[in-house]
C-alpha cells in the first residue's frame, strides 16, 4: 500500500529546538566579528573577500575586534566534508584570486571535450548534438573536497580564524536579530549522556553571521523555519554517489549519461544520470545523481552506481582500476521557485547551497556559492560601517546577479521529468534552446517526502558486490575515512516505527547504511516495523531530510574525511 | 614542577600512508593531525596538575618537526599546555632514531622539566621507544607503555605491562614516561582554548640555539641508512566473505571450518 | 668484526625467556657467518651452571652482573654499554619484548649507535649486518643498515627460533658495573602481576580471541559462548585487558602470550601488530570485523566483514547445530 515517508514526520521542531538567546555568562562568550557557518567554497570565498575588504577598512577591522572572521566548520578539516563532481565554472575564482593563474588553481584540467550519452542496458549512444546545458568547455575538472582545503590555507593566510571539528548547533537570536551561532556538545554518550570528557559548547557571538552550511544547512533549515523564509515552491534534492578511481588509461573527456539503470516509465520517477569525470592522467571520477522524489522503496542511488559500473561502456573505462575514494551527498534541485523569499534577515545571510543556488540543468553551483559569499561579505562590510545589520543589498545583489538571472532561466527545468525520461527530456531541452521562456509560468513541484513509496523491484538489478568493481555500503563507509566512535549519540531525528514502506526507503535510501530492519521482522508480513539506526555509520549525505526525517550535525570532527571527491 | 609533554605531528590516521620511493621516507604530503598517543601525554600532564599533589607550575608542549609542525602544537596547547616549543630546521630532515633523541633531548635540556610526557608510540614510526632514547640523555630513569601515574612533588608511582605481567614502578622525579592510550581518555578542547592557541608563547628554536652539533643529526647524522625498500612476502591470500545475509554469511563460514576438519 | 653481544632476559625464578634464547641462537648463526662469536650477558643472582647453559644455543662468553637488578632497562643498559665498550662488540641483539625496546633506545642514546627494531629478519651482507624490519602495518619491508658501530637490533617477538646447537658450555665471566646514577632512579615494587583469574589458552586447540570491538566487557559473553560450541577457549588483545574486560592470562600478544591453535577466531580485533606477533603462527586464522581495512584481513585465511553482534550469536547456533544435530 503505497504511504508517503512525509506522513511519519520527524520528532522535532526546528525553530523550537535550534533558536534560542545566548545562554552563556556574558564573560564566557566568544565575540567575533563575522561568523561563517560552513568550510566550504561560499563560506570560505565569504572570509577571504571580508579579510581582502578590511585591509582597507581599518577602523571597521578594529571594532571587529581580535578576531575578525571566524569560519564554523564541522568536518576535521575544511573539505572532509565536500563532496561534488565537479566541473568548475572559472569565474569565482578569477574574482577571488585576480594574481593567481589556474595553473595555481587546486583543479587538474581544463574540459576540452565533453559527451553526452544515452544507456541502454548494453549500449551507450551518443547523443549529438550534444545537449547544450551540458557543455562544459572552459570549465575546469575540480575535487572540490581539495578545492575547500586551499582554499581554507588561503583564508588563513588572510588572517581568518578556521575552525574546525566544530558544529554549529543552534542560531542565536535576540529580538529577531541573528546575534552568532552556538557550537555543539562534545563528548556525549549513545543515549546523550555527559561522558567523562564532556564538553559543552559555546556561544559565539557575532556582529554579522553568515550561513553558508551546503545542502540540507542545519541552521538554514532552522532559521527558514523561525523567520518563515520559505521560497514559493518548496525544496526538493538529488542524492549523488561518488567513486574515485586510479584507472591505467588516461580519459579524455567528460562524460554525462542518461537513461540506464535508471528506469523510463513515469510511476518510478527515476530523474537522473550519471558523470564521469578525468582527473589528471590517472585518476577518474565516476557519480550517479538521482532525484529524491523516486517512488520505490527499494531504489537505492548506492547500488545503482554499482550496477551502473557494469555497462560494458563504463567497464573499459575503470578497467584495471582501484577504487581509491567514494562518498554521497544530496543536491538543492528546487531551483530558482525553492530560494528562501529572502536571503538575509536582520544580522544575517544566506549564501551557497544551503540557500538552493545550483543550476541544476547545467550541474553547477560551486562558482555560484562562491560568488554570494562575496557577495555577502561586500553587503556585511558595506552595513557594518554604518554599525548597521541589514544585509538586504546582499539579497538584491544575488537576484540580480548570474546567480539570480541562471536560476531564473531554468526555473521550470525540473518539474517536467516528473512525467517520465522522454517527456521530461523533450521539455527540458525546449527549456533550453528557448532560454527558459518555454513553456513560462510556475510548474508545481512538490517536497520528496510526499512521495509515495511501493514496494517494487528496484533491488532485482542491483549487482552482488564483487569487491574489486563492485562493493557493498559498509565497506565503502570505511572508505569515506568516517572514523565516527561507536558510541557517539544520534544526530538523526526519525520516527522508529514506521510502515515497511517507509522503512524500507529509507533502508535503501541511505548510502551509509544506517538504518535497517531488525532481522526478525524482515519477512514477518507485518505492515508496520521497527527501525534500527547506527548513526556511526553516518556520512551526512542529508538524504534522510529530504525523505521524511531529520540530519542534524553529529559532534564535530565526526562523519567522512573526503580527501579527492 | 614544570612538565615538559613531547609531541608530533603525524599523518591522520585515515590517510593511506606511503613511502615515497625517492626518498626512502614516509610521503608526509597529506592532512597531518597530532599524535594520538600524545593526547594522552597532554590529558596525563592535566590530570597531574588538577589532582593537586603536585604543584604544576607550567606544561610546556615540545615539538620537533617542519613548519607545519605548529599545527600539533596549537592543538597541544588547545588542550592544555600553557606554551609551546617549536625545534625547527632543515638540518633535522631525515633522521632517525638516534639522531632525532639527541636532538629533542637537546631542547628539553633547554627547559630543564621536572618530567617529561609523551605517547609510547607514534602512527608513523612504529619505533616504540623515543622516550627511552631521550631520557638517557636526559640522565633522568624512564617508563614505557605506561598506563597509570600517580604523582606527587618527587615521585611517580607507574603501571605497566611487561613480559611478564604487570609492573609496578616507583620512579624518582625528574624522569620521562612514555604513556599508553588505556592510561586516560583525552578532554576534547573547548572553543575557547582552540580560539586562544595562536596566542599563547610559541618559541621557536633552530638547531644552533640548543646546542645541537649539525653533524650528529639529520640524514648526513644518522646511524642508520635504509638501504632497500620491498613489498612484504607473498602470502596466499585469504578468502573474504562480505556479510549481507548473515544466515547465509554462517553457512559459508560453517561449510568452511568442517571443510578444515575444524567441527 | 668483533661479535654479537646478546641480552638475556630471564624472570624472577631465573628462568631464561624464550625470545632471549631466540635471540641467542640467530646471533649464533649470524656470527658464524661473519667469522666471529656470539656472547650473551645476563643481570642478576644467576647460577653458574644456568648461565654456561646458554652455550647450548651458541653463546660463547656469558657476561653476568650479579649486582644489577633485572627487570628495569636502565641499569641494563650501563652493563651492555660497559661490556660492548670493554670488549668491542659489533652488534646488539634484543630479541622481542619490552625491555628489549628500552635497553636497545638506551644504548642508542648512551653509544650514539644506530637502532632498529621491530626486527623479522637479519642477513649478513659484505661483513655486515643488515637489519629487516616491516614498517607501515606490514606493508612494506625495509633493509636497514648501520652506518657505524656498534649496531642494535631488536628483534620482533617471535621472530627467532630457539636451536639448540652443540655449543657444549659458554664460560661465564663476572663483570662489576658502577650504575648510573639515574639508573638507580626507579624502583620495582612489584613485578609480574597477573591480573585477573588464571585462565589456560596455551594448550587449546581452538581459541575465540575478542577485541575492542565486542564494544562491552559483557559481550565477550558472545565469544564465550561461541567457543564453548566450539570446545575451546576464549582469548583477549591487550587493549581489552587494560580496560580491565578480560584477564590478562587469557591476552595474547607482545606484552602476552604466543600461540598457534589449530584454529584462531579472531571477533572485533583489529589485528594490529602487537596483537598479530602472538597469534599469527596460528594454523587457521578466521577474523569478524565490520572495519574492511583492519589489517588483520590482510592474514587471516578466511575472513567476514560485518558487524559480530550479528554473526557471532548465528554462528554458535549454526556450530552447535552442525555438531550436535
Amino acid at each position: 500500500m503505497p504511504v508517503a515517508p512525509a506522513e511519519f514526520p520527524p520528532p522535532v521542531d526546528p525553530a523550537e529546538e535550534f533558536v534560542t538567546k545566548p545562554t552563556d555568562p556574558e564573560d564566557e562568550r566568544i565575540e567575533v566579528g563575522v561568523a561563517i557557518v560552513g568550510g566550504g567554497p561560499a563560506g570560505l570565498a565569504c572570509a577571504i573577500k571580508v579579510m581582502q575588504l578590511l585591509e582597507d577598512e581599518p577602523e571597521l577591522t578594529e571594532k571587529l575586534g581580535e578576531v575578525p572572521v571566524a569560519v564554523i566548520e564541522k568536518g576535521k578539516a575544511c573539505g572532509a566534508h565536500l563532496l561534488s563532481g565537479a566541473n568548475l565554472r572559472p569565474s569565482a575564482m578569477r574574482e577571488l584570486f585576480p594574481d593567481l593563474d589556474p595553473s595555481e588553481w587546486p583543479v587538474y584540467q581544463e574540459v576540452t571535450k565533453d559527451a553526452v550519452y544515452l544507456l541502454t542496458r548494453k549500449r551507450a549512444l551518443p547523443l549529438r548534438p550534444m545537449p547544450p546545458n551540458f557543455r562544459n568547455h572552459g570549465n575546469y575538472v575540480t575535487s572540490i573536497a581539495k578545492l575547500g582545503r586551499f582554499l581554507a590555507e588561503r583564508a588563513e593566510e588572510a588572517g581568518a580564524y578556521l575552525l574546525t571539528e566544530t558544529a554549529a548547533d543552534k542560531l542565536l537570536v535576540e529580538d529577531r536579530i541573528v546575534r552568532g551561532v552556538r557550537s555543539g556538545d562534545k563528548g556525549r554518550g549513545r543515549d546523550g549522556e555527559e561522558l567523562a570528557n564532556f564538553e559543552p559548547g559555546s556561544d559565539v557571538v557575532a556582529k554579522a553571521t553568515v550561513l553558508a552550511e551546503g545542502t540540507q544547512g542545519h541552521l538554514t533549515g532552522a532559521a527558514i523555519d523561525y523567520f518563515e523564509l520559505h521560497g514559493l515552491l518548496p525544496q526538493r534534492w538529488e542524492l549523488g554517489v561518488k567513486e574515485v578511481w586510479e584507472v591505467p588509461k588516461p580519459l579524455d573527456r567528460v562524460i554525462h549519461t542518461m537513461g540506464w539503470p535508471l528506469r523510463k516509465a513515469p510511476k518510478y520517477n527515476e530523474f537522473g544520470g550519471s558523470f564521469i569525470y578525468p582527473m589528471g592522467e590517472d585518476k577518474v571520477s565516476i557519480g550517479l545523481v538521482v532525484g529524491l522524489d523516486y517512488t520505490d522503496a527499494t531504489f537505492s542511488v548506492h547500488d545503482a552506481l554499482q550496477e551502473l559500473k557494469t555497462h560494458p561502456f563504463v567497464r573499459k573505462i575503470l578497467d584495471g582500476g582501484k577504487r581509491v575514494a567514494w562518498g554521497a551527498k544530496t543536491i538543492p534541485s528546487g531551483g530558482f521557485w525553492a530560494l528562501p523569499r529572502t536571503l538575509s534577515v536582520p544580522g544575517m545571510a544566506i549564501a551557497g547551497d544551503g540557500a538552493g543556488m545550483v543550476n541544476v540543468p547545467e550541474l553547477k553551483g560551486i562558482h555560484y556559492g562562491m560568488h554570494a559569499g562575496m557577495y555577502a561579505a561586500e553587503a556585511i562590510v558595506d552595513a557594518l560601517k554604518r554599525d548597521s545589520v541589514n544585509f538586504d543589498a546582499y539579497d538584491e545583489r544575488v537576484r540580480n546577479s548570474s546567480i539570480g538571472e541562471d536560476l531564473y532561466r531554468s526555473r521550470n527545468m525540473r518539474q517536467p521529468f516528473s512525467r517520465g525520461f522522454f517527456v521530461g527530456g523533450a521539455i527540458a531541452s525546449l527549456m533550453t534552446i528557448t532560454k527558459g521562456a518555454f513553456p513560462g509560468g510556475r510548474w508545481h513541484q512538490h517536497p520528496d517526502a510526499d512521495e509515495e513509496m511501493e514496494i517494487d523491484d528496484a533491488a532485482s538489478g542491483y549487482p552482488k558486490p564483487d569487491n574489486k568493481y563492485t562493493f557493498d555500503k559498509l565497506s565503502s563507509v570505511f572508505a569515506s575515512g568516517n572514523a565516527t566512535r561507536d558510541d557517539a549519540p544520534n544526530h538523526i531525528r526519525v520516527q522508529r516505527h514506521v510502515p515497511r514502506e517507509v522503512a524500507q526507503t529509507w533502508v535503501s535510501m541511505c548510502p551509509a547504511q544506517v538504518y535497517e530492519i531488525p532481522d526478525e521482522q524482515q519477512d514477518n508480513g507485518a505492515a508496520e516495523v521497527d527501525l534500527n539506526i547506527t548513526p556511526s555509520n553516518c556520512i551526512q549525505c542529508g538524504a534522510i531530510t529530504a525523505k521524511g526525517g531529520r540530519l542534524t550535525p553529529s559532534e564535530g570532527g565526526d562523519g567522512p574525511l573526503y580527501q579527492e571527491t | 614542577m614544570k612538565i615538559c609533554c613531547l609531541v608530533k605531528e603525524v599523518p591522520d590516521a585515515a590517510v593511506q600512508k606511503r613511502i615515497d620511493p625517492n626518498t626512502k621516507r614516509l610521503d608526509r604530503s597529506g592532512e597531518k593531525n597530532l599524535n594520538p598517543f600524545d593526547t594522552h601525554g597532554i590529558e596525563a600532564a592535566m590530570q597531574i596538575r588538577e589532582e593537586g599533589k603536585a604543584d604544576v607550575d607550567e606544561i610546556v608542549a615540545v615539538t620537533m618537526g617542519p613548519e607545519s609542525a605548529v599545527r600539533a602544537l596549537h592543538k597541544a596547547v588547545a588542550l592544555g599546555a600553557d606554551r609551546s616549543v617549536h625545534l625547527t630546521d632543515d638540518a633535522l630532515a631525515g633522521s632517525d632514531v638516534c639522531a632525532t633523541g639527541y636532538a629533542l633531548a637537546k631542547v628539553l635540556e633547554s627547559e630543564q622539566p621536572d618530567l617529561v610526557l609523551l605517547g609510547q608510540q607514534s602512527d608513523d614510526g612504529e619505533c616504540y621507544t623515543i622516550g627511552a632514547v631521550v631520557a638517557d640523555h636526559l640522565k633522568m630513569p624512564s617508563l614505557t607503555q605506561v598506563i597509570k601515574i600517580e604523582a606527587d612533588a618527587e615521585k611517580l608511582v607507574c603501571e605497566r605491562q611487561a613480559e611478564y605481567g604487570y609492573d609496578t614502578v616507583e620512579v624518582q622525579l625528574p624522569a620521562v614516561i612514555s604513556v599508553g592510550d588505556a592510561i586516560n581518555e583525552p578532554r576534547y578542547p573547548s572553543l575557547k582554548a582552540i580560539m586562544g592557541a595562536k596566542k599563547k608563547p610559541l618559541e621557536t628554536h633552530a638547531t644552533g640555539d640548543v646546542g645541537i652539533e649539525a653533524d650528529r643529526v639529520g640524514e648526513q647524522g644518522s646511524q642508520t641508512q635504509v638501504l632497500a625498500i620491498n613489498p612484504p612476502p607473498e602470502k596466499e591470500a585469504g578468502e573474504i566473505i562480505e556479510d549481507e545475509d548473515t544466515t547465509e554469511t554462517v553457512e559459508k563460514v560453517v561449510a568452511w571450518l568442517d571443510e578444515r576438519k575444524l567441527l | 668484526m668483533a661479535g654479537i653481544l646478546v641480552y638475556a632476559l630471564h624472570d624472577d625464578e631465573g628462568n631464561f625467556n624464550k625470545n632471549s634464547l631466540g635471540a641467542i641462537s640467530e646471533a649464533a648463526k649470524l656470527a658464524g657467518e661473519l667469522g666471529t662469536e656470539a656472547a650473551a650477558v645476563v643481570v642478576g643472582e644467576i647460577a653458574d651452571d644456568a648461565c654456561a647453559g646458554l652455550g647450548a644455543y651458541g653463546a660463547g662468553k656469558v657476561y653476568r652482573a650479579k649486582s644489577a637488578p633485572e627487570g628495569l632497562a636502565q641499569p641494563i643498559v650501563d652493563v651492555m654499554a660497559k661490556v660492548i665498550e670493554d670488549e668491542g662488540f659489533s652488534y646488539a641483539l634484543f630479541g622481542g619484548g619490552l625491555l628489549g625496546f628500552e635497553i636497545g633506545a638506551g644504548l642508542t642514546a648512551r653509544l650514539g649507535a644506530g637502532v632498529t627494531m621491530e626486527v623479522t629478519e637479519i642477513k649478513a651482507q659484505d661483513g655486515k649486518l643488515v637489519a629487516e624490519r616491516p614498517v607501515l602495518q606490514d606493508s612494506a619491508i625495509v633493509d636497514v643498515g648501520y652506518v657505524g658501530e656498534p649496531g642494535i637490533i631488536i628483534g620482533r617477538l617471535n621472530a627467532f627460533d630457539v636451536q639448540e646447537r652443540d655449543g657444549g658450555s659458554a664460560d661465564v665471566v663476572d663483570v662489576d658495573v658502577e650504575l648510573s646514577e639515574w639508573s638507580t632512579k626507579a624502583k620495582m615494587v612489584k613485578r609480574g602481576e597477573q591480573r585477573g583469574e588464571e585462565v589456560n589458552i596455551e594448550d587449546a586447540d581452538i581459541l575465540v580471541g575478542g577485541g575492542r570491538g565486542l564494544g562491552e566487557a559483557d559481550n565477550f559473553k558472545l565469544a564465550e559462548e561461541l567457543a564453548e560450541a566450539l570446545g575451546g577457549a576464549v582469548a583477549a588483545t591487550r587493549a581489552v585487558v587494560d580496560a580491565g574486560w578480560y584477564p590478562y592470562s587469557a591476552q595474547i600478544g607482545q606484552t602476552g602470550k604466543t600461540v598457534a591453535p589449530k584454529l584462531y577466531l579472531a571477533a572485533g580485533i583489529s589485528g594490529a601488530i602487537q596483537h598479530k606477533v602472538g597469534m599469527q603462527s596460528s594454523e587457521n586464522i578466521l577474523a569478524i570485523n565490520k572495519d574492511p581495512n583492519a589489517p588483520i584481513f590482510e592474514f587471516a585465511d578466511l575472513g567476514v566483514v560485518g558487524d559480530l553482534h550479528k554473526i557471532l550469536p548465528k554462528l554458535t547456533e549454526a556450530v552447535k547445530a552442525k555438531k550436535g544435530g
